[in-house]
């Protein structure tokens, strides 16, 4: 067999391997930003323990192995990150809060109002907190008007059997899941960003948006990555 | 024209290639020892030059003021509402594509594309637990935003169903359940089992304080 055709083969083994990469939550979900510095892992949203407040995560660059040195696992200055709210249903965001490392530091903005809805953001810095990046060894946790904010590593939180889905997809696990499964996650890490803040700051949402809580006041929420064009 | 004239013009044309020649050793050298003044140049032209991290600003001239500092327009690359929507409801070739559609277009563009993809998976779909027929569970995760209560519980697959979603649901069991589970949510329970994955829980254990995730391993 010739070399080339050797090394095809190979090549396209490797790449075959990189394609059941673990997508899933959203880690590596589009072939585009997945392993970039911008792909996003996972997007939480629940009230936290103070009833008056709702806690925000969104969680990046999954799939950190442990014990990854805090300098080849981190933020990146040209990626910018939002946490999207729609408060009336109409699916475009009326609030946002934006956050984007410089140095050592995450700096968030927000929330504020916003009427733009495009693929297009730039930083409005009128409403800034700013909180030291966590390491693997230190925790850093800022408090200011009654929000609190986080950046840095954490034990990824999401869990699935990734990659006996992804065999059944193709084909060759035709009995479906095992019990128990593997965590394709287990022992591993994303860069996270947390934010807790008094629902007093996003207003009331409109009703009838869940059709499973309909009396209940809901938002829309979604988070975004976006990367510095110019 | 006399054979004075054309001796005349052909010397005056031989000195163009020479006056070219010469030209190539001219140089614009920078010998004149006023930094300061070109220093301030750069730093009030009006533009982002030299070493100057904004316009007229950073580098060697003053600091940034804080716009400039956070200046400049970001692209969208990745977006998520629900988890593991592109993975369960997004046909593999159109992945990316979804990440680069605002939600409020959503709809228009994957819905179709969300309920083929349901009737692939499970061919015999008629309704789920919830009580979704194919169109509605199209309609409801193509628009790939999180539902998140205002007051109450805040859970995937709690009490309160699609109320937000806390660390710790098996939020993935959930959508299998919605996608593979039949209308009393037995379906595809055994050979194949499609409904759970078998992981019930995360590696570690969360915490009560802020910022509530478990540390790094």
């Amino acid at each position: 067999m010739k070399k080339s055709r050797i090394f095809t083969m190979v090549s396209s083994l490797g790449i075959m391997v990189l394609a059941v990469v673990l997508i899933s939550g959203d880690h590596n979900d589009g072939p585009s930003v997945s392993g970039t510095t911008s792909d996003i892992a996972d997007f939480y949203a629940f009230q936290a323990p103070d009833p008056n407040n709702l806690v925000l995560v969104m969680n990046t660059q999954g799939l950190i192995p442990s014990g990854t040195p805090t300098d080849q696992a981190s933020f990146d200055e040209d990626v910018l990150m939002e946490f999207n709210i729609d408060v009336d249903n109409d699916l475009k965001e009326d609030l946002l809060i934006q956050a984007i490392k410089r140095g050592d530091s995450m700096h968030f903005f927000g929330p504020f109002s916003t009427t733009e809805s495009s693929l297009i953001s730039t930083i409005k810095t009128d409403i800034k907190h700013s909180v030291k990046i966590s390491t693997y060894e230190e925790v850093y946790v800022e408090e200011a008007n009654g929000m609190k904010f986080f950046a840095g590593p954490r034990e990824d939180p999401f869990f699935f059997d990734k990659a006996r889905f992804d065999s059944y997809m193709a084909g060759s696990a035709a009995s479906g899941f095992n019990n128990p499964g593997t965590d394709s996650y287990e022992g591993t890490n994303v860069l996270s960003i947390v934010v807790e803040l008094p629902k007093a700051l996003l207003g009331t949402p409109a009703t009838n948006v869940n059709p499973f809580a309909p009396g209940t006041p809901t938002y829309n929420m979604w988070v975004e990555t976006k990367r510095k064009i110019q | 024209m006399s054979y004075y004239q054309i001796m005349k013009n052909i010397k005056v044309l031989s000195f163009i290639p020479l006056i070219s020649f010469a030209l190539l050793f001219v140089q614009c050298q920078d010998d004149d020892d006023n930094g300061n003044a070109i220093y301030q140049d750069m730093c009030n032209d009006g533009v982002k030059n030299g070493d100057e991290t904004g316009i007229d600003c950073g580098g060697s001239c003053e600091p940034c003021a804080e716009e400039e500092l956070f200046a400049g327009r970001y692209k969208q690359e990745d977006q998520m509402g629900r988890a593991g929507v592109n993975l369960l409801f997004n046909k593999p070739g159109l992945r990316d594509s979804l990440n680069l559609v605002v939600p409020h277009k959503m709809k228009s563009q994957f819905k179709d594309v969300f309920r083929d993809r349901l009737m692939t998976l499970d061919t015999s779909y008629t309704t789920n637990i919830l009580g979704l027929d194919a169109d509605q569970m199209a309609e409801m995760f193509s628009q790939d935003v999180l539902w998140v209560a205002q007051n109450g519980e805040t859970s995937y697959n709690g009490t309160q169903v699609l109320t937000g979603r806390a660390l710790g649901e098996d939020v993935m069991d959930a959508n299998l359940l919605w996608i593979f589970g039949g209308p009393d949510g037995t379906k595809n329970n055994e050979d194949p089992n499609l409904i759970s994955d078998g992981v019930p829980e995360n590696d570690a254990p969360f915490l009560d304080t802020f910022p509530y995730l478990a540390p790094p391993f």
